[in-house]
C-alpha cells in the first residue's frame, strides 16, 4: 500500500490485499487519513468530515491486523476505511445529525448496518457533513457549514449526503454511507460523479439512523463503483429484529449475477429498459439530455431492449413528498426537547419554557421551515387536505411504478437530477431547491430501489443517469448498472 | 388556503418552536409560496386508490411485532448522554402548573 496508490482502489481490492497479507490494515488506515489531509476535507478546505479520531481507528486497525495474524477469517471489508454520514449512530464518534441540537451527542448504542459494516472488517474513519437532519439538497443547511464539492469547490455536492459523497469523490474512503428520504444519495452522486444507491425500501435496517421521515428514510451508500456498491448491500442488507419494517427477504448475491462483455457479446440479452417521458421534459438541460441518449444508445447496444413508457403521476411526486416528510419530521424530531440528550437551553419560564428555548436555538431555519409546514399539514382542518390526500397520490405514484414492471420492464432508466451541480449559494427559494429532487423523490415514495452512476460529463461537471426496478429488484438493477459502467468506461467520466 | 400569521404562530406554539417576530413576515411568504404548489393536489382523482399508510404496503407494510422484545442495553451510562442526572434519575425543570399548585397551596 503506498499512499499515491490508494485513493484509486476499491473496496473489494483493498479487502483482498488485506485478506492476503499484500497490505495491512494500519497503513490502509493511515493511507485514508493521509488523503484526508493531503486534500483538505476539514472545516478550512472541504468540510466534508465532521468528526474522527485517527488514534482510534488505528488501534482498532492494529486490533484487525493481530486478529487476521491469529489465523481469523477476513471479513468483505477487512482493513477497508468507510465513512458514515452523521446521523448513524455510532460508538466513540459523535452523532449530531449536522445540528446545534445535538452538538457534542455520542450514542450509547450503534446503528446495526455500522454494526454489519465493523462485523465484515471494516474501519470507520469519519462522520461526515449533512444538511441538518438531512434536510436539504446541497449540504447548505449544515450548522457546521457547507460542504465543497471536490470537482470544483465552488459548487455544492448535492445533499443531504454531501459530506459523504465529497468523501469518495476525494478518494478519502472507496465506500461511505449516506442516507435517503428523498434522494439525499443519488442526488449528490451525480453531482460529484460516482455511484449511489438505494435499496428497497426495509433492505436495510434503519435501526440506529436517525429518524427524519419514517416510511421514506432508506439507509444508502456511496462508492467508486457499480461492483463496490453491490457488495456494501450485500453485507448490510438482511432483517433485524430492531426495526419491524426491515424485510425478511433473503438477501442474494448481486455480484454473481453481474454479466461482463468480456464473458458474453450481449450483457443485457432479454432485459427490458423503460425510458419514462415524464423525465425528459421540453425543459431538461440540452446537455444532460445528451449524456442520456448516449447510454441508452449503450443499454442498445448491450443487447437491452428499449421502450418508452409512462408515469403519468410523476409530476405530483414534489408536493406530496413535501407535505409527507415535513409531516414525519414535525413528529420525529419532537424528541429533540433537551431532556435525555443533546443541548438544552435552560429558561425562567419552566418546563415548557426549556423546550421552547432549546428548540428554537437549536434547530437551523430550514429544519424549522420544515416543523412549521409538517405541523400545519397535519393540524386539525388541513389533515385531510393535505397529509391524507397527499398520502394518495403517494399511492397513485407507487401504482404507476407497479403497472409498468408488471408490463414486463425490469428497469427503468432516468437523469438523475435535472442540473449538475450548482455554485454554493445560487438558489436561496426553498421550492426551488425542493425542485433539485424532482426525479428521485418518486422512488423514495413508492419505496422501489434505485441508484445512479456517472454517465458523462456536462461543461465539465459530473452528470449521473438513474436506474430504477421493482421492490427487491436490486439483482436486475444492479446488472443494468454494472453493464453500462462497463460499457461507458472512461467516457463516464468525461 | 393561504397561511396567516396567526396560523404560524399557534402552529409554531404546537411544535414548541419559538418564532422571531422580526423573521415572522418571511416565513409566512416562504410558507405561502411553498403551499401554492400543493394546491395541484386538490385536483387528483383519488378516489381508485386507499392513501398510503405508514410504510409502502408492498414491501410487507409495517407489520406489527409481538410485544416481547425487552429493552435495548445503552452502551455508554445515561451521564455520558443526559444534560442533567442525579441519583440515576434525569433532572428537568419544574413544571410551571406545579408552581402554580404550590402558589395555590393554603
Amino acid at each position: 500500500m503506498t499512499g499515491s496508490d490508494y485513493p484509486t482502489l476499491t473496496a473489494s481490492t483493498i479487502a483482498a490485499r488485506v485478506k492476503d497479507g499484500d497490505s495491512s490494515p494500519v497503513d490502509v488506515v493511515r493511507a485514508s487519513f493521509g488523503r484526508a489531509r493531503a486534500v483538505g476535507a476539514g472545516p478550512d478546505g472541504l468540510n466534508a468530515i465532521l468528526w474522527s479520531d485517527e488514534d482510534e481507528s488505528v488501534r482498532e486497525a492494529e486490533r484487525l491486523r493481530g486478529q487476521l495474524e491469529q489465523g481469523s477469517k477476513a471479513g468483505r471489508f477487512a482493513g477497508v476505511p468507510i465513512a458514515v454520514k452523521d446521523n448513524y449512530a455510532t460508538l466513540g464518534l459523535p452523532t449530531t445529525c449536522g445540528s446545534r441540537i445535538l452538538a457534542g451527542y455520542i450514542s450509547p448504542f450503534e446503528a446495526t448496518c455500522v454494526t454489519r459494516l465493523r462485523e465484515d472488517g471494516a474501519i470507520i474513519v469519519a462522520k461526515t457533513n449533512m444538511d441538518e437532519f438531512a434536510m436539504g439538497s446541497s449540504t447548505e443547511n449544515s450548522a457546521y457549514g457547507p460542504t465543497r464539492n471536490p470537482i470544483d469547490i465552488r459548487r455544492v455536492p448535492g445533499g443531504s449526503s454531501g459530506g459523504s459523497a465529497a468523501a469518495v469523490a476525494a478518494g478519502i474512503v472507496p465506500i461511505a454511507l449516506g442516507s435517503e428520504t428523498g434522494g439525499s444519495v443519488r442526488q449528490p452522486a451525480s453531482f460529484c460523479g460516482i455511484v449511489g444507491v438505494k435499496p428497497t425500501y426495509g433492505r436495510i435496517s434503519r435501526y440506529g439512523l436517525v429518524a427524519f421521515a419514517s416510511s421514506l428514510d432508506h439507509v444508502s451508500a456511496f462508492a467508486r463503483n457499480v461492483d463496490d456498491s453491490a457488495l456494501a448491500l450485500e453485507v448490510m442488507a438482511g432483517a433485524d429484529q430492531r426495526d419491524s419494517t426491515s424485510a425478511d427477504v433473503p438477501v442474494p448475491s448481486y455480484r454473481s449475477q453481474f454479466v461482463s462483455r468480456a464473458t458474453a457479446v450481449r450483457p443485457l440479452e432479454g432485459v427490458t429498459v423503460g425510458v419514462p417521458r415524464e423525465y425528459f421534459p421540453e425543459s431538461l438541460d440540452q446537455g444532460i439530455r445528451t449524456l442520456c441518449d448516449r447510454s441508452i444508445e449503450h443499454f442498445r447496444a448491450l443487447g437491452a431492449k428499449v421502450r418508452d413508457v409512462s408515469l403519468p403521476h410523476t409530476d405530483l411526486a414534489i408536493p406530496a413528498y413535501y407535505i409527507i416528510a415535513p409531516a414525519e419530521a414535525s413528529s420525529n424530531l419532537a424528541r429533540y426537547e433537551g431532556v435525555r440528550y443533546g443541548a438544552r437551553v435552560d429558561s425562567v419560564d419552566g418546563l415548557r419554557g426549556m423546550y421552547e428555548a432549546t428548540r428554537s436555538l437549536g434547530f437551523g431555519p430550514e429544519v424549522t421551515r420544515r416543523i412549521i409546514l409538517g405541523t400545519y399539514v397535519l393540524s386539525a382542518g388541513y389533515y385531510d387536505a393535505y397529509y391524507r390526500r397527499a398520502q394518495a397520490v403517494r399511492s397513485l405514484i407507487a401504482r404507476d411504478f407497479a403497472q409498468v414492471f408488471a408490463d414486463g420492464v425490469d428497469v427503468l432508466f432516468t437523469p438523475t437530477a435535472p442540473s449538475t451541480a450548482f455554485p454554493i449559494g445560487a438558489i436561496t427559494d426553498p421550492y426551488e431547491m425542493y425542485l433539485s429532487d424532482i426525479f428521485t423523490v418518486t422512488a423514495n415514495l413508492a419505496g422501489i430501489p434505485a441508484m445512479s452512476i456517472p454517465i458523462g460529463r456536462d461543461a465539465g461537471l459530473p452528470v449521473g443517469g438513474q436506474i430504477l426496478a421493482k421492490h427487491f429488484g436490486e439483482s436486475v438493477m444492479f446488472r443494468a448498472a454494472y453493464a453500462l459502467e462497463e460499457s461507458l468506461g472512461e467516457d463516464a467520466h468525461r | 388556503m393561504a397561511v396567516t400569521h396567526d396560523d404560524v404562530r399557534h402552529v409554531a406554539e404546537l411544535a414548541r418552536v419559538g418564532i422571531d417576530e422580526t423573521k415572522l413576515d418571511e416565513l409566512v411568504r416562504e410558507l405561502n409560496g411553498i403551499l401554492v404548489h400543493m394546491e395541484v393536489l386538490s385536483k387528483v382523482d383519488v378516489s381508485s386508490v386507499e392513501p398510503t399508510a405508514g410504510s409502502p404496503a408492498a414491501t410487507g407494510g409495517t407489520p406489527l411485532r409481538s410485544d416481547s422484545s425487552g429493552p435495548i442495553p445503552l452502551l455508554a451510562p445515561l451521564e455520558s448522554f443526559a444534560p442533567s442526572v442525579r441519583d440515576g434519575f434525569i433532572i428537568v425543570p419544574r413544571l410551571a402548573t406545579h408552581d402554580d399548585a404550590v402558589d395555590r397551596a393554603p
